[in-house]
């Protein structure tokens, strides 16, 4: 059995009188690639807000491996490892390629004033490390869009555009990666390579685990090594996609069967 | 580019540039003005035609240090040029001061985001600072009591941190707003402050040499405002440097971020209220120094000078320079400072003007005259 990362307990979110997640007991092993599924409205992006210390949980708990950090603020949360994706770009578009992955970075920049401002020599190796690990990692996911590390994110296409949120996401070599529907606005094809790179990035990160929220099921079915279904904030199916898929609960909560 | 022709380009810029701004300011009479007003125009649209406005832009991105020393350099010029010129370097002192407030101001909401409708405000900080250190502390430099005038209006702006930090858009403006005007009702009411009499302010006298005689002879002689232009362009540039520079590191990098989307940013660790209250608090440092050199300079100052009206008019240099571009606030200070002065007829209707002014922009020119570009760490290659 391998290694817990992170766990929620009894995790509830409330809007109101609405509870967008009800008591949900989660858990994430290290290196798994898990698939989080369900209906729109169900509390997918609910959970990543709430695990990513966006929205307060009314009730219940976070754990990292072991450790309680329910309503952590967002920048601890990613002090601790975590980043993530967002299912509508959040990218500063009017800055250039580079300046954007350098923001995904912000762990390991020295924001001291003195060091900033006045020490210019030193703050240009510094740079020159950031372009060039920003470059490798972009030629990674696509040679042709490394060439365009100077340019706004405003000149890139759509899929561009997310392979640089990925990136953003990864320059860090966080412990684990929320990934909100990548293929959102990408033909079948683009979502395929990016995912294939995905894969090579876990290969040489065997320890990063991910969870994708997605609703193309192929992807879900190839992909994850396991699938949690949410309905209502509430968790109605857990296990490999093949089994999962076919439980009456989820087949009612997806095709609206009695 | 050979770096020679980059230099005579940059040179040539900055000679074209200061022959410009002393026919604005040494011409009187109001055609004549006008004349200038079509030529300049027509001269920038021709040099636009040419590519030479984007020959020269490549240049001054590929030395940015020298575009930035020649300019000053150019200012010194025109100062020696008016220096017997009492009114047009009362102007251009102005011009100088108010676009080191332009640069607080693009630090605040130009870089982080955060508005600040009470630019004034600050300034009048460092100005009344400035009126009472002077007077009661006769054995400090006065060039400290200049440092400690920023200081103080940094101070006090950190009074405002926690209500601006809570709200956001037109809430945070609002603050700012209801600042500037207790500010002022406050010093009307302050019999210490002087109420609306207001207070003299002594001049400044800097390393052994008192500002309020007229320039040395041995110097060419000439105007006492010579001193104080000269002091006002040296706090610009030292304004701008610390901007750009601001700009050109993480720490610009952490305020755009913030500014374009704080929580995105917040989920990369960037946090929010730091990079706010460090762009708030040098912001209004800025605004304290120009306040500072201002009230010495007039020698007399009063509530009536801090009115919201002028916080409306540095807001106005902003947005009709470009927003976030540390350049553009130098040539927006001097078209909004100098143009009223020179035509009498604008001067009464000079908040209207402002009005149309800001509105025409935002319509159709959102990103201001001098639109900000990406952001470039270092001279030559990089962004």
């Amino acid at each position: 059995m391998r290694q817990t990362v992170l766990q929620t307990k009894e995790l509830t979110v409330s809007f109101g009188g609405l509870k967008a997640l009800n008591g949900l007991d989660f858990q994430l092993c290290e290196g798994e690639f898990l698939g989080l599924i369900g209906p729109n409205g169900s509390g997918k992006t609910t959970f990543f807000n709430a695990l990513t210390g966006i929205y307060r949980p009314a009730a219940g708990s976070v754990l990292l491996h072991g450790n309680d950090i329910t309503g952590a603020p967002p920048n601890k949360i990613y002090a601790y490892g975590i980043t993530r994706t967002f299912q509508r770009l959040r990218l500063a578009t009017s800055l250039s390629v580079l300046d954007n992955l350098i923001i995904g970075n912000q762990r390991n920049l020295n924001l001291g004033l003195w060091y900033n401002i006045f020490n210019r020599k030193y703050f240009k190796q510094r740079l020159q490390e950031q372009i060039q690990i920003a470059e490798e990692l972009l030629s990674r996911f696509s040679r042709d869009l490394a060439v365009h590390l100077f340019k706004p994110v405003s000149s890139l296409s759509m899929i561009d555009r997310r392979r640089v949120e990925v990136c953003r996401a990864l320059i860090s070599e966080p412990k684990i990666l929320l990934l909100d529907e990548p293929s959102a606005g990408m033909t079948p094809d683009e979502t395929r390579a990016l995912m294939d790179e995905l894969q090579h990035w876990r290969e040489q990160y065997p320890a990063l685990s991910i969870i994708l929220i997605e609703h193309e099921m192929e992807l879900i079915n190839k992909v994850s090594d396991r699938c949690v279904v949410l309905n209502y904030g509430e968790k109605i199916a857990e296990g490999r996609y093949s089994e999962v898929s076919k439980e009456p609960g989820v087949r009612a909560a997806y095709l609206g069967e009695d | 580019m050979s770096d020679l022709k980059t230099k005579l380009v940059l040179l040539l810029g900055v000679a074209l540039s200061v022959i410009v701004l002393y026919g604005f300011l040494y011409l009187e009479r109001e055609w004549e003005i006008g004349v200038l007003l079509v030529m300049v125009p027509l001269g920038v649209y021709f040099l636009k035609r040419a590519n030479a406005l984007t020959y020269y832009q490549h240049a001054a991105r590929e030395m940015p240090r020298f575009t930035w020393i020649s300019f000053a350099l150019g200012v010194v010029v025109l100062i020696m040029l008016l220096r017997h010129e009492d009114f047009a370097l009362l102007m251009l002192t102005t011009v100088l001061l108010y676009a080191t407030v332009s640069l607080g101001l693009t630090i605040q909401f130009g870089f982080a985001g955060v508005v600040n409708f009470a630019a004034i405000a600050f300034f009048g900080i460092g100005a009344y600072s400035m009126a009472i250190l002077n007077q009661h502390f006769l054995h400090i430099p006065d060039l400290l009591i200049i440092f400690f005038s920023g200081a103080i209006s940094a101070l006090l702006g950190a009074l405002l941190i926690l209500p601006i930090l809570r709200t956001r858009g037109h809430y945070a403006a609002l603050i700012t707003i209801a600042f500037g005007i207790l500010f002022r009702t406050f010093l009307e009411v302050n019999d210490v402050l002087g109420g609306p009499q207001g207070l003299r302010v002594s001049g400044l006298e800097m390393f052994g040499w008192d500002f309020g005689n007229s320039f040395p002879n041995e110097l060419g002689g000439g105007s006492f405002y010579v001193a104080y232009a000269i002091v006002a362009l040296v706090l610009l540039a030292t304004g701008y440097l610390i901007t750009r520079l601001i700009e050109a590191s993480w720490l610009g990098l952490n305020m755009d971020s913030v500014r374009l989307d704080e929580v995105a940013s917040a989920s990369f660790g960037i946090n929010g209220p730091r990079w706010k209250i460090t762009a708030f608090m040098l912001g209004n440092c800025f605004a304290g120094f120009a306040g500072a050199v201002y009230a010495a300079m007039y020698g007399f100052i009063a509530p009536a000078s801090f009115n919201l009206s002028d916080s409306l008019l540095l807001v106005s240099i902003v947005l009709l320079g470009g927003i976030g571009n540390p350049v553009a606030v130098i040539p927006a200070a001097f078209l909004i400072v100098v143009l009223p002065e020179k035509f009498q007829v604008i001067q009464e209707y000079r908040l209207l003007l402002f009005g149309i002014v800001v509105i025409l922009i935002l319509r159709f020119r959102p990103s201001g005259l001098m639109p900000r570009g990406l952001r470039q760490y270092f001279a030559g290659r990089f962004g």
